[in-house]
C-alpha cells in the first residue's frame, strides 16, 4: 500500500466523525436552534455505544444506544430550550457539562475494556484495485453513512416541502408562525436529529476509530463540527469540504513530522485551524450564497 | 405559586444553611481523628493512564490505612488559575495533606502552601519546594533505556516511533534515554518523533501511530496518556511500549513491556510520616530502585531479549548502573558527560537537547 493511499485511509477516518456531527448541527441550526451542547451528545453517544456494544457483544446494539444516548441528550436540551423557552447558549453548554460527567459515570465500568474495531466493507474484485479499491469500496458503514447523511440532508432541505419549511421556520420564526407551520415541533424534530447525528459520531470513536472508552475521548472534537457548521455557511456540500479539509491536514500534519520535516510541532498543530480560518476567508469573498439563518438562537414564545 | 422575590430567597437560604450546619455538625466530631488527604487530578480517573495510575495509588493507601486516613480526590482540575480555587478548597475542606499530580499546578500549590503553613502539600513532578512543599517524581527515563535496548533487538526496519506530547524537558530526557539504550544494542537505531502537543487525544495519538508505521517504523513508544497507539499497533502487527499502566489488554500479543508508575509505597510513606510527625519537605525521585518506577512483564520477545533486559533492570535497580553514564554526545557534537561520569540531575531535569543519532530537530 502506496504512502499516499494509507495517508489517504487516515484521513477518511479522521474526518468522518466532524461530519457527522457537523450535519447533525447543520439541520438544527437551519432551524433556527443554537445548540452547543454537541461535545456533551457526542461523548455520550461513545460512552452509551461502547458499553451497549460489550454489554451485548454486537457493534449494531452500540451504533443504536449511542444514537438513543445523544437523542436522549437532545430531548433534555428540546425541552429546555423549546418548551421552557430557557437561554439556548446556556443551555447548551450545561448539556456540554453534563454529558462530559454522566459519560464519565457511565462509561466507569468499562475503562481498560477494548473491542475489535467495526469491519470494513470487502467487496473482493472491487476492494483489491490498488488505490481506488480500500479508499472508495473498502471503508466501514459509518463512513458511507456520512455521505448518505450529507447528500441526504441537501435533498431533504432543498428538493421537499418538509426541508423547505424548516428552513422557512429558522430565517423568520414569526411569519413561519403566522402562516400556521408548527414552530416548536419542527425545531425539536430537528434538534433530536442532531442529537443523533452527534451520539452517532461519538459511537463511530468508540467503536470504529479507536475502540475503547476512556473518559473525554472526543477531546474537543464536538466544537469542531460546531465550527464546521459556520465555515460551512450552513451548506452540506461545504460541510464536506470542511469536514476534509480540517482532518486532511489534521492528518498531513502527523505524516509530515513523521518524515522529518524541520517545522515547528506547535505550529503543524496549529495548522489544521489556520487552514480553515484561510479557506473561509477565500470563500466568504465571494458571492455569498449561505448566511446564517436568521432567526438563530432566538427563543420562540408565541404568546410573549 | 411562590413569587421568586427577596423574601423567598432568604428563608430558602436561612433554612438551607441552617439543613447544611445540622448534617456538617457529626461529620465535624468524625473528621477530628482520622488524618484527611486531598489529591487534585489533571485528568479524569479513567484516563487509563497518568491519573489513572494516581487514583489506584490512592486506593491502595486507603485501603492499607483504612483506620488512619480519609482520601478524597478532584478530577480534571485545568493547569491554571482554577487549580488554586480547587486547592483551597480541599484545603477549607479539612485536608491536612494534600498531594497536586501535574506539572502545571505548581505556581497554585505555591501560592497555597504560603497561605496555609500547617497544611502539608506535595508537588508531583515539580521543582519548587517550601517549608511544607514536597515534591516527588519518578526516574521514568530509567524504564525507557531499557525499553530502548528491547526496541532496538525487536525491530526489523530498525526505526522506533515516537508520539511525544510536549517539549518539556521530562519528554526530552525520555527520548534521549531511549536512544542511549536502543544505541547501545544497534548504533545505526533511527527514531521518528511525532508530536501531538496534547497529553491525550486517543484520536490523534491512533492517527499519529498509524503515519509512524506507514513511514517505516515497527516499534512505537509514547509519552501520551491513552491505549490508543498500541491498539494500532496491533491492528499491524507491530510491537509498542505501554505508557503509565500496563496495556498489555490492548495489545496481547503486541506490548513489549510498559512504563508503569506505582506510587502507592511513597503514598503510604508519606501518609505516615504525617501521621508520626516525621514530614519534611523533601525531593523524592525515585526510580527503578524505589519501586515507583515498575516495569510490566516483559511480553511478546524472544528469551535472550527478555533476558537482557532484566539484567539491565537489575543493574540499575541495584544502582551498578545509571542511565546518562557517558559517554554522551550531544546532537550538535559537544560532550555532554565524558566516559564514565553521570549526568548530574539538574542536567537531566533540564534537558533541551537530543543525543546524536537522534536526526530531528527539537521544537522550541
Amino acid at each position: 500500500m502506496s504512502l499516499v493511499e494509507a495517508m489517504l485511509l487516515t484521513v477518511i477516518t479522521a474526518s468522518t466523525p466532524l461530519l457527522i456531527a457537523a450535519i447533525g448541527e447543520l439541520v438544527v441550526e437551519r432551524s433556527g436552534v443554537l445548540n452547543l451542547g454537541v461535545e456533551g451528545m457526542m461523548v455520550m453517544g461513545a460512552a452509551c455505544g461502547f458499553a451497549a456494544a460489550i454489554a451485548s457483544g454486537s457493534t449494531a446494539v452500540g451504533i443504536v444506544a449511542g444514537i438513543a444516548a445523544g437523542m436522549a441528550m437532545a430531548l433534555a436540551f428540546g425541552v429546555m430550550t423549546l418548551v421552557f423557552a430557557a437561554n439556548q447558549v446556556a443551555s447548551g453548554l450545561a448539556l456540554t457539562i453534563l454529558g462530559l460527567g454522566l459519560s464519565g459515570l457511565i462509561g466507569a465500568g468499562f475503562v481498560g475494556l477494548r473491542r475489535d474495531p467495526m469491519p470494513k466493507l470487502d467487496l473482493g474484485g472491487l476492494t483489491d484495485i490498488p488505490f481506488l479499491g480500500p479508499v472508495v469500496f473498502g471503508q466501514d458503514a459509518f463512513v458511507y453513512a456520512s455521505f448518505a447523511l450529507a447528500g441526504g440532508v441537501a435533498w431533504f432541505l432543498w428538493r421537499t416541502r418538509a426541508g423547505l419549511k424548516l428552513r422557512a421556520i429558522g430565517e423568520n420564526q414569526a411569519s413561519a408562525h403566522a402562516l400556521g407551520h408548527p414552530v416548536i415541533r419542527t425545531r425539536f424534530l430537528a434538534v433530536l436529529f442532531g442529537g443523533g447525528c452527534a451520539g452517532l459520531s461519538g459511537a463511530y470513536l468508540s467503536l470504529a476509530y479507536t475502540p475503547f472508552w476512556v473518559t473525554g475521548m472526543t477531546a474537543g472534537r464536538g466544537w469542531i463540527a460546531l465550527a464546521l457548521v459556520v465555515f460551512s455557511s450552513w451548506l452540506p456540500f461545504r460541510a464536506v469540504v470542511g469536514a476534509y479539509l480540517f482532518g486532511a491536514v489534521s492528518i498531513l500534519q502527523l505524516y509530515a513530522q513523521g518524515a522529518g520535516v524541520d517545522v515547528p510541532s506547535q505550529l503543524m498543530s496549529a495548522l489544521p485551524y489556520l487552514a480553515t480560518i484561510a479557506v473561509l476567508v477565500a470563500i466568504s469573498g465571494a458571492r455569498a450564497r449561505g448566511r446564517a439563518p436568521g432567526s438563530l438562537g432566538i427563543p420562540f414564545v408565541p404568546d410573549r | 405559586m411562590t413569587t421568586f422575590d427577596r423574601r423567598t430567597v432568604l428563608k430558602g437560604a436561612g433554612l438551607g444553611l441552617g439543613g447544611l450546619a445540622l448534617a456538617g455538625v457529626p461529620g465535624f466530631a468524625q473528621a477530628a481523628e482520622k488524618l484527611k488527604i486531598g489529591f487534585v487530578y489533571v485528568g479524569p480517573v479513567g484516563d487509563f493512564g497518568w491519573t489513572y495510575q494516581h487514583e489506584v495509588a490512592r486506593q491502595a493507601l486507603q485501603k492499607a490505612m483504612d483506620a488512619e486516613v480519609e482520601t478524597s480526590y478532584v478530577e480534571n482540575v485545568p493547569e491554571g488559575p482554577d487549580a488554586e480555587r480547587v486547592i483551597e478548597g480541599l484545603v477549607r475542606a479539612g485536608n491536612k495533606l494534600i498531594f497536586t499530580t501535574s506539572f502545571g499546578f505548581m505556581e497554585a500549590t505555591v501560592k497555597v502552601a504560603k497561605k496555609y503553613p500547617d497544611v502539608k502539600f506535595e508537588h508531583c513532578t515539580g521543582y519548587k519546594r517550601a517549608d511544607n512543599l514536597a515534591t516527588y517524581s519518578g526516574r521514568f527515563y530509567e524504564g525507557r533505556y531499557i525499553c530502548g535496548q528491547i526496541a532496538a533487538k525487536v525491530s526489523k526496519s530498525g526505526v522506533v516511533g515516537y508520539i511525544a506530547s510536549f517539549p518539556i524537558p521530562e519528554v526530552v530526557s525520555g527520548i534521549n534515554a531511549f536512544m542511549l539504550g536502543a544505541q547501545s544494542v544497534n548504533p545505526d537505531m533511527k527514531v521518528k518523533i511525532i508530536w501531538v502537543n496534547t497529553w491525550f487525544d486517543p484520536g490523534k495519538e491512533a492517527d499519529a501511530a498509524k503515519a509512524l508505521l506507514d513511514q517505516g517504523a515497527d516499534v512505537i513508544a509514547q509519552h501520551t496518556d491513552s491505549p490508543a497507539a498500541m491498539q494500532v499497533a496491533a491492528e499491524r502487527g507491530a510491537h509498542a511500549f505501554g505508557q503509565d499502566s500496563d496495556m498489555i489488554k490492548f495489545g496481547p500479543k503486541t506490548q513489549l513491556s510498559a512504563i508503569v508508575n506505582d506510587w502507592s509505597g511513597y503514598y503510604i510513606e508519606r501518609a505516615k510520616a504525617v501521621i508520626a510527625g516525621t514530614w519534611t519537605s523533601t525531593d523524592t525521585w525515585g526510580g527503578l530502585d524505589s519501586g515507583l518506577v515498575v516495569m510490566a512483564p516483559y511480553t511478546n520477545m524472544p528469551d535472550d531479549v527478555k533476558a537482557m533486559a532484566t539484567a539491565t533492570q537489575k543493574t540499575i535497580h541495584d544502582g551498578s548502573y545509571k542511565v546518562f553514564t557517558g559517554p554522551v554526545v550531544k546532537q550538535d557534537g559537544t560532550i555532554a558527560a565524558k566516559a564514565g561520569e553521570v549526568l548530574p540531575d539538574g542536567e537531566i531535569l533540564g534537558m533541551n537537547w537530543y543525543i546524536k543519532g537522534v536526526d530531528e530537530s527539537l521544537p522550541k
